[in-house]
């Protein structure tokens, strides 16, 4: 039983980091109607930038929250520059061009940083904790509650400020929200910056479980789409839920069905992609498009 | 003293199919303009227009200065509030949350709560129901919020695409009797979009009638419904 909650507690660490890049997934998607490829490169570009700051020898936190500055900074930029001229392409222009961003970001991160693994270090002590029985990594336990926080304050921002009611209200009705005076331009392209700021928390705290490589958000990226998909595209409390959800399943399937163990463990997020698609298209939480004729 | 809207020459067109071919009409300060005509004559076209929501030609003054060619958003931060066909909620927000948008374009941010106070006095509905989802809401209060949206921005120029469509005729009463108020006792001016005539040239002060992109007669808005020759032709009834 001790076992048991050991892997749920580890599940819901990596669960919140899949919930916040399938939330970052989701703000994008919402705003603009296009998945974003490129969000899981835009995270790990970004965890570059920490490791940079960190090997320059910053202290821990001042590197952390400069690099969410810069990730919110880079994302608004990249909606301006590279997504806004494409803006009323049809969709699949739009996919390609994030598929391009994905790629370019990736090679430009070996070029500068390599291809070769970089431990990456966690704030948080090196001990376990023990919660009665059971026996949790610190850095588990930390990475969830500095999720838990950046959820909560974006929960507060859109639900409370004028700014984040305008960029929901954006999102939702561009025309009505240009005939109330909102930019509805700029309303997108803080999107994306909030959403990079997003991915760069998943990224950082990512970072010291998988290690730094330029392509370690590459299997984190489908299980945030799993995580999506499970929610609901349309349901940003739905994502995170459905990244909890995603991170736990994964644990115990790979703990308790013997011949997945960890090798076949990216199968239970493709599997639950699939399994969403064909019972519940509109996920756990999310509202089906509905077209009035 | 020069009007309020003036409009001069205006021609639109949605892809190659030209809409307006040069209308002439003005709406004076604190007045109430009408423009009537048939389904198709280009009257939300023409509204869309004054917005900058629609690429156009011909020039649109707003209190003497230039706005054709401006951005949406920014005309409606000058105060004009458009209330567009199809009412525009956001039916995913609550009624209290499209209030508070509708003051997002002004320029003075204070007395919120004096003007959530004045819309809620013209439309009591809309605080009981205030917490609840826009798109819950029967047609006749989403039109009322539409109009309570456009109130919270302080406009100077008020724009009402059609606000009679599809509603109970006891709803259009009630909400051309509020619009007239807001006329009489805010010195908001008008510019009303109708098919029922009736209705509008009863409310307006001067109306235009517009037939296939042009204007085809205006005038003082009770001699157009006295006429009977116009009447009879254009405006059936």
């Amino acid at each position: 039983m001790d076992i048991f909650f050991q892997q749920v507690v580890s599940g819901l660490a990596t669960g919140g980091i899949y919930g916040s890049l399938a939330l970052a997934l989701v703000m994008i998607y919402q705003a603009t109607d296009v998945v974003n490829y490129a969000q899981g490169n835009m995270a790990m570009f970004s965890t570059y930038i920490a490791w940079s700051m960190l090997d320059a020898g910053w202290p821990y936190w001042l590197a952390f929250f400069a690099t969410l500055a810069i990730a919110f900074v880079g994302g608004v930029a990249i909606e301006r520059i590279v997504i806004r001229p494409v803006e009323n392409a049809p969709i699949l222009s739009i996919v390609i061009v994030s598929i391009g961003l994905l790629v370019i970001l990736s090679s430009v991160a070996g070029w500068i940083y390599t291809y070769t693994q970089k431990p990456f270090p966690s704030p948080f002590p090196n001990r376990p904790v023990k919660l009665g029985n059971v026996i949790v990594g610190a850095h588990d336990i930390g990475a969830i509650t500095v999720t838990l926080i950046v959820l909560l304050l974006l929960y507060l921002f859109f639900r409370y400020t004028t700014l984040g009611l305008a960029m929901r209200a954006a999102a939702q009705n561009p025309v009505s929200s240009r005939l109330v005076g909102i930019r509805v331009g700029w309303m997108l392209a803080l999107g994306w910056g909030l959403a990079a700021l997003v991915g760069a928390v998943a990224g950082i705290m990512v970072a010291p479980v998988v290690f730094l490589d330029p392509n370690m958000m590459g299997g984190i990226l489908i299980y945030a789409f799993a995580s999506a998909t499970l929610g609901g595209f349309t349901s940003p409390g739905g994502a995170v839920v459905g990244g909890l959800i995603v991170g736990v399943t994964e644990n115990l399937v790979g703990t308790y069905v013997r011949f997945i163990g960890t090798e076949l463990k990216l199968t239970v997020a493709l599997a639950i992609i699939l399994i969403v698609l064909m019972v519940k298209p509109s996920g756990l939480f999310g509202r089906g498009t509905v077209h009035r004729v | 003293m020069p009007a309020l809207l003036e409009v001069q020459r205006l021609e639109a067109q949605y892809r190659w199919t030209k809409v307006l071919h040069g209308v002439d009409f003005a709406v004076e300060e604190g007045g109430i303009t009408t423009i009537l005509g048939a389904n198709g004559a280009g009257k939300t076209t023409t509204l869309r227009a004054v917005c900058g929501m629609i690429k156009t030609a011909g020039e649109v003054r707003f209190a003497g200065r230039r706005i054709d060619g401006r951005a949406t958003e920014d005309i409606v931060r000058l105060g004009i509030a458009h209330v567009p066909e199809g009412r525009g909620t956001f039916v995913n927000l609550t009624v209290e949350e499209n209030l508070r948008l509708g003051a997002y374009g002004r320029r003075e941010r204070g007395a919120l709560a004096a003007d959530f106070g004045r819309v809620y006095e013209y439309f009591p509905v809309l605080r009981e129901r205030r917490g609840q989802l826009a798109g819950t809401l029967s047609g006749g209060e989403q039109q009322m919020l539409a109009v309570a949206r456009a109130l919270m921005l302080r406009p100077r120029l008020l724009l009402l695409d059609e606000p009679s469509l599809g509603l109970a005729p006891l709803v259009v009463r009630e909400i051309f009797r509020i619009v007239r108020t807001i006329n009489r006792d805010d010195g908001v001016s008008v510019l009303l979009v109708e098919q029922n005539a009736a209705i509008a040239l009863a409310l307006a002060d001067h109306a235009y009638l517009l037939e296939t992109g042009r204007v085809v007669i205006s005038g003082a808005a009770a001699e157009l419904g006295r006429d009977e020759s116009i009447r009879r032709s254009y405006l059936g009834y």
